[in-house]
């Protein structure tokens, strides 16, 4: 994991002291609510409904144990005892007070964490695949290529008043955990035939009002020009993004308006400029960050089969357990969507749990994923079971990685000030409608946003939601046929409109229509592509 | 027009208000120019060796378009003034001077105490810039 040197923590407690006294400035009275706004969102604190809201930031969602405990700690001691983790692999408190939020960035602080930039129209937090330095597909880790990004990133003198906000994930699977074409720029760290290490560019994605899958503008920018890559593909956006209109002012419009290949060649001719500007770290620095992303000290020679006997544990091994590229090692998800729970939430006595599982299993380290759950990265097969049983006891192990009750929400109108609609009891009723089902059903991604702008994701659900307000109350459209990955598609709406109680039903109604249409080995999508959405459409709107 | 309230430079300010950037391509003899968000600062790279003065107007502090519009003058080798005018707030001015900006005419006048709070507080950068400071990569690896 990668480890603050004094010039990092120095930056943070810096950022600490300066928003102490930005507060003591706005409790005192002597600046207003309106001067206060742009400077509390620069450290991730948000007005909402009920009360203010802080998000961390979780760089590529990787966390340590100490981390992980802190996080917990917070929940007890600033909130209400629990925490809310999101899809973009940070975590959200809901009920914070606005005099704790220094002692709150403090606190972080002392376990090399912070807030900065996880709101405001800057870059945010560098996102990556919940699986990095576990999964055998995987040309390198890419969270060497996020720290770089990261540190980048942080403070960017020209990029910290962009058109909107900016949204970077690192990916080095061909397989794409981490929705890299949804974002406004994804990276995919590639090897060449002779056996050099790239960036291949995505640039223009996202979801929001108007979805779009970014286009790759490079296929291969040499990794010593990669940041200054990415300074060029910003620098376009910063002058020519649009700021007319809040809705068309992300990079995936300028990219649609000017076309793919008129933006890349601004980018070009933008990026053989930046190369005179030596504005690269240099290798050293990767090397520096990559030695510390090294493998823990794997055993090797350690049993790599697993006593199945217990079916509870079998099912979760099967649904929840990813191969690992070491043996004797798997990759656990921990599901915090427990049958009718609130997707992402977990309490301070699970988040410390989940701490001291990490510690003691996982070389000390977890990671939050953009699905809402966490990963114990490198669990020895010989030690899964008994970590199973603790974490069923905690109501940690429900065993439905991928399946209709693994839902992805985001707050809704229950906590934010944005949403038309509540997006919690809808998850809950439909986890709780379809949990008998869900393991018959199998893989199926169903994706929940209150509002227009998408934090749920629910363009690239299988099954996607989407709350609006119709007329002063809540009304919910259905899409089918959403996917992220290495074929991400956007879903398509299915018709009218339904209500809470009608939403569930047609959800329900549109697995029996899988159910029944299903081939052999086809997942819910794999259905739905190759039948289409009339089947669908006829049994939702008889 | 607003005062300059901070300037970094030891040279006789201009006195002239800017020109447009369409007027200055005009006149021959204008030496100051005012760059607006929308306007192409790379208009004015071949005249740099005659300009003493670019004033770049934020009308609102969140239109940062002026932050790429001052790099690029200064990566060209701009040498004279660079004058932030407009909505110029105290969370602000460290990124402009950063970006190359060495004078301040702020539409509202900034606390000085504030002003210099922003300019010193972060002893150490990420990025390196043409403002010439060392970023951490840089004194990481001598």
């Amino acid at each position: 994991m990668y480890k603050y040197d004094t010039y990092d923590q120095a930056l943070v407690d810096t950022r600490v002291e300066e928003f102490r006294d930005q507060v003591r400035r706005r409790l005192d009275g002597h600046i207003t609510e309106d001067q206060f706004k742009p400077l509390r969102l620069m450290n991730g604190l948000y007005l909402q409904l009920h009360a203010y809201m802080l998000r961390v930031a979780v760089p590529y969602g990787t966390l340590s144990g100490d981390q992980m405990r802190m996080l917990g700690h917070i929940a007890d001691k600033y909130d209400r005892g629990y925490g809310h983790f999101t899809t973009r692999q940070n975590i959200q408190y809901n009920w914070i007070k606005l005099e704790d939020a220094p002692d709150i960035l403090a606190d972080l602080a002392t376990v090399e964490m912070h807030a900065i930039q996880t709101s405001g129209n800057c870059i945010r937090n560098t996102t990556s695949d919940q699986y990095a330095g576990a999964a055998a597909d995987e040309v390198v880790d890419p969270r060497p290529y996020a720290e770089l990004i990261r540190q980048w990133s942080t403070f960017h003198p020209e990029f910290s008043f962009l058109p909107r906000k900016f949204k970077m994930a690192v990916i080095a699977s061909d397989i794409d955990r981490a929705a890299m074409r949804l974002h406004d720029i994804g990276i995919q760290i590639v090897q060449n035939a002779k056996r050099e290490i790239g960036a291949a560019f995505y640039v223009g994605g996202g979801m929001g009002r108007t979805p779009m899958i970014a286009p790759c503008i490079r296929e291969w920018v040499p990794i010593d020009q990669m940041i200054t890559y990415a300074e060029a593909c910003l620098r376009v956006y910063n002058r020519h993004g649009r700021r007319d209109n809040k809705y068309k002012a992300r990079i995936k419009i300028l990219v649609h308006e000017l076309g793919r290949q008129e933006y890349t060649a601004q980018v070009e001719a933008e990026f053989a400029h930046l190369l005179t500007q030596n504005i690269e770290p240099p290798l050293a620095e990767l090397a520096r960050i990559k030695a510390m992303f090294a493998d823990p000290p794997f055993e090797a020679g350690i049993a790599d089969d697993v006593d199945r006997s217990d079916p509870d544990f079998a099912l979760w091994l099967d649904n929840n357990c990813l191969a690992h590229k070491q043996p004797g090692y798997i990759a656990v998800t921990i599901s915090l969507k427990p049958i009718g729970g609130i997707p992402g939430d977990a309490s301070a006595d699970q988040i410390r749990l989940m701490a001291d599982l990490a510690r003691d299993h996982s070389f000390d380290e977890c990671r939050v994923t953009h699905a809402q759950n966490i990963v114990l990265p490198h669990v020895r097969k010989a030690d899964l079971y008994a970590l199973w049983q603790q974490l069923d006891a905690a109501g940690l192990g429900t065993p439905n990685l991928d399946l209709i009750g693994d839902i992805i929400a985001c707050p809704g109108l229950d906590y934010c000030s944005l949403a038309n609609a509540r997006s919690i009891p809808v998850a809950q009723k439909i986890s709780q409608r379809l949990a008998a089902k869900e393991q018959e059903i199998g893989e199926l991604k169903l994706k929940i946003s209150g509002c227009i702008n998408a934090c749920g994701h629910h363009h690239a659900g299988h099954i996607g939601i989407l709350g609006v307000d119709r007329k002063g109350t809540e009304n919910y459209q259905l899409s089918l046929g959403g996917c992220e990955g290495a074929d991400t598609s956007l879903g398509q709406i299915t018709g009218p409109g339904f209500d809470e109680d009608g939403i569930v039903d047609a959800v329900e109604k549109a697995t029996e229509v899988y159910l029944a249409n299903k081939g052999e080995g086809e997942r819910f999508l794999d259905t739905y592509r190759r039948i289409g959405m009339a089947p669908f459409k006829e049994a939702l709107y008889v | 027009m607003s005062d300059v309230q901070f300037r970094f430079r030891d040279d006789e300010p201009v006195g002239d208000p800017g020109v447009t950037v369409g007027a200055f391509g005009e006149q021959s003899n204008a030496s100051a120019v005012r760059l607006e968000p929308g306007d192409e600062a790379r208009d004015l790279l071949p005249h740099l060796g005659r300009i003493r003065l670019i004033e770049v107007n934020f009308p609102v502090f969140g239109d940062g378009r002026g932050y790429s519009a001052a790099r690029i003058l200064r990566e060209a080798g701009y040498q004279g003034e660079l004058r932030a005018v407009g909505e110029v707030l105290v969370d602000q001015i460290a990124f402009m001077r950063r970006c190359g900006f060495d004078a301040f005419a702020p539409e509202i006048a900034l606390d000085p105490g504030d002003a210099e709070a922003a300019w010193s507080r972060y002893a150490e950068v990420y990025q390196p810039t043409s403002d010439g400071r060392k970023p951490i990569w840089a004194r990481r690896h001598g």
